[in-house]
Formats: C-alpha cells, sequence, structure tokens
C-alpha cells in the first residue's frame, strides 16, 4: 500500500479513540488524580478528534484514488469513534451516578449498626474485635470501613 | 482500596484500621488481597446483610442480579460513632486517603 495514499489521520484517530476509551478503564483508573475527572481521556479524545477531521478531509478530497469508498469509510470511521466517545462519555458521567441515595445509611454523629463477618481465612470478625485489636501494639483510635462492589 | 494499601502506614500511625467489605466469598476476597498485595482485612457479607443495615444496597446491581454495596467509606470512633462518612454520588470518584487522615487527627 502506497503510504501516501493511506489515509493515516483517519486511522490513527480511530487508534487514539480507542485508546483514550479503554485507557481509562486499565490505566488511568488507578490513579486518583486522573480517575476523579477523566481529563487524561478527553485530551486523547480531543486528540483524536483533530485527527480524526484532518481524515475526513482528506477522505472527501478529489485527489482520492478511490473516491467513493475513501469518502464511506472515513465517514463511518468518524461515526464510529464520535460513539466510542459518546459511550464514554455515558459510562463516566452517566453510568457512574447511577447509584442508590442511601438516605438510611449512618450519619455522622450516629452510632454505626454492629457486625462480625468471615475474614478472608473464614475466621468471623466484629466490629467490637476490629475495634480492640491493638495496631503496632496500641488500642485503635478508630476503624475505617470501605464497601466495595466485589468482583462476585 | 489500592490508595488505601500504598498509605496503610500512615493508617497505622493514626491508629485508624482499614476494613474493607463486599459481597465477595472469603475465598474471592483471599484471592483479591493475595493478587493485589492487600494486608487490611477484607470481610464477606455473602447476603449482603450487613450492607443493608446500613442501607448501602445496590439492589439488583451484581452480575447476577443480586444485591451488592454501593461504594462507601465510614470513620468511625472507638465508640462506634461515625465521624466521617463518604457516600460518593459518582462510582468512579472515591475518597482519597489523605481526606480520611486529616480528619483522623480529631480522633482520641
Amino acid at each position: 500500500m502506497n503510504i501516501k495514499r493511506l489515509n493515516w489521520p483517519l486511522w490513527l484517530g480511530l487508534v487514539v479513540t480507542l485508546a483514550a476509551f479503554l485507557s481509562y478503564f486499565f490505566v488511568f483508573v488507578l490513579f486518583p488524580f486522573t480517575r476523579d475527572f477523566p481529563w487524561a481521556n478527553l485530551v486523547l479524545f480531543v486528540i483524536a478528534g483533530v485527527l480524526l477531521f484532518m481524515g475526513l478531509r482528506r477522505g472527501f478530497a478529489s485527489d482520492r484514488p478511490h473516491p467513493t469508498r475513501s469518502k464511506i469509510v472515513s465517514s463511518i470511521v468518524s461515526v464510529f469513534s464520535l460513539f466510542v466517545f459518546a459511550m464514554f462519555v455515558f459510562v463516566i458521567f452517566v453510568g457512574g451516578r447511577s447509584l442508590p441515595a442511601s438516605k438510611g445509611a449512618p450519619q455522622v454523629g450516629q452510632r454505626v449498626p454492629d457486625f462480625s463477618l468471615p475474614d478472608t481465612s473464614g475466621r468471623q470478625v466484629s466490629l467490637d474485635e476490629l475495634l480492640t485489636t491493638p495496631i503496632n501494639g496500641n488500642r485503635p483510635k478508630g476503624v475505617l470501613l470501605i464497601f466495595y462492589r466485589g468482583y462476585w | 482500596m489500592r490508595s488505601i494499601e500504598r498509605s496503610l502506614n500512615q493508617f497505622n500511625e493514626a491508629g485508624i484500621r482499614p476494613v474493607a467489605i463486599s459481597v465477595d466469598t472469603s475465598e474471592d476476597s483471599r484471592n483479591l488481597a493475595q493478587s493485589q498485595g492487600y494486608t487490611f482485612p477484607i470481610l464477606s457479607d455473602r447476603n449482603a446483610e450487613v450492607i443493608q443495615r446500613y442501607d448501602l444496597a445496590h439492589k439488583g446491581a451484581g452480575i447476577h442480579g443480586e444485591d451488592i454495596a454501593r461504594p462507601a467509606e465510614f470513620l468511625i470512633d472507638s465508640t462506634k460513632t461515625a465521624v466521617w462518612i463518604n457516600l460518593t454520588e459518582n462510582y468512579w470518584i472515591r475518597a482519597r486517603p489523605e481526606q480520611v487522615l486529616e480528619v483522623s487527627k480529631l480522633l482520641k
């Protein structure tokens, strides 16, 4: 394939779009700075958008060897990339907010419910035990309960 | 939980014990702890009973439609009183260890 004829901005734009989507879940989610607001991914999407715009212009240029095919391919790739971007925005900003309000959860100043649950070795551990078992030889000042979705 | 583990020395110094709770089985939690290097306690609330008692159930959100916990963090003192809570409105935004360590200075 002739590199001059290849619509490289279009294909690079597609690759950057996919990278912008996937990198959040595999890389940027690991760091609070890039997780709480996905600015790194949005920057990648902007770069992808510029490349795709260049690719579209190129695809619709009059000097293409296969003008019709070129227009169709660049249009499909651009629409698909736009769809990937929309998916990303939906997953992070809309899907991420679909959490229950939990109005009945313990409030600041309230006592939290007691519990006793098995740990990773199957041994029952109570809240009392968590609050009294020494940390480095000292009685704990508190416990940080972290509820998470789990992996089922 | 990754950032909690990274800050575990500071939590120990502050006298705060992090404890994670989900509907995962003890075995799954053990595998998670081993693969991720988590050394703080991870408890298994298989039937989401404690999760419901704390009103944190996300109904039907599990992969087979089971109830699971929504993400939430509670700092409680030695009298079992909540001194700081974080009920995130967006799944992708979580409490940072610095926030908890800052509040934990108030604990006696």
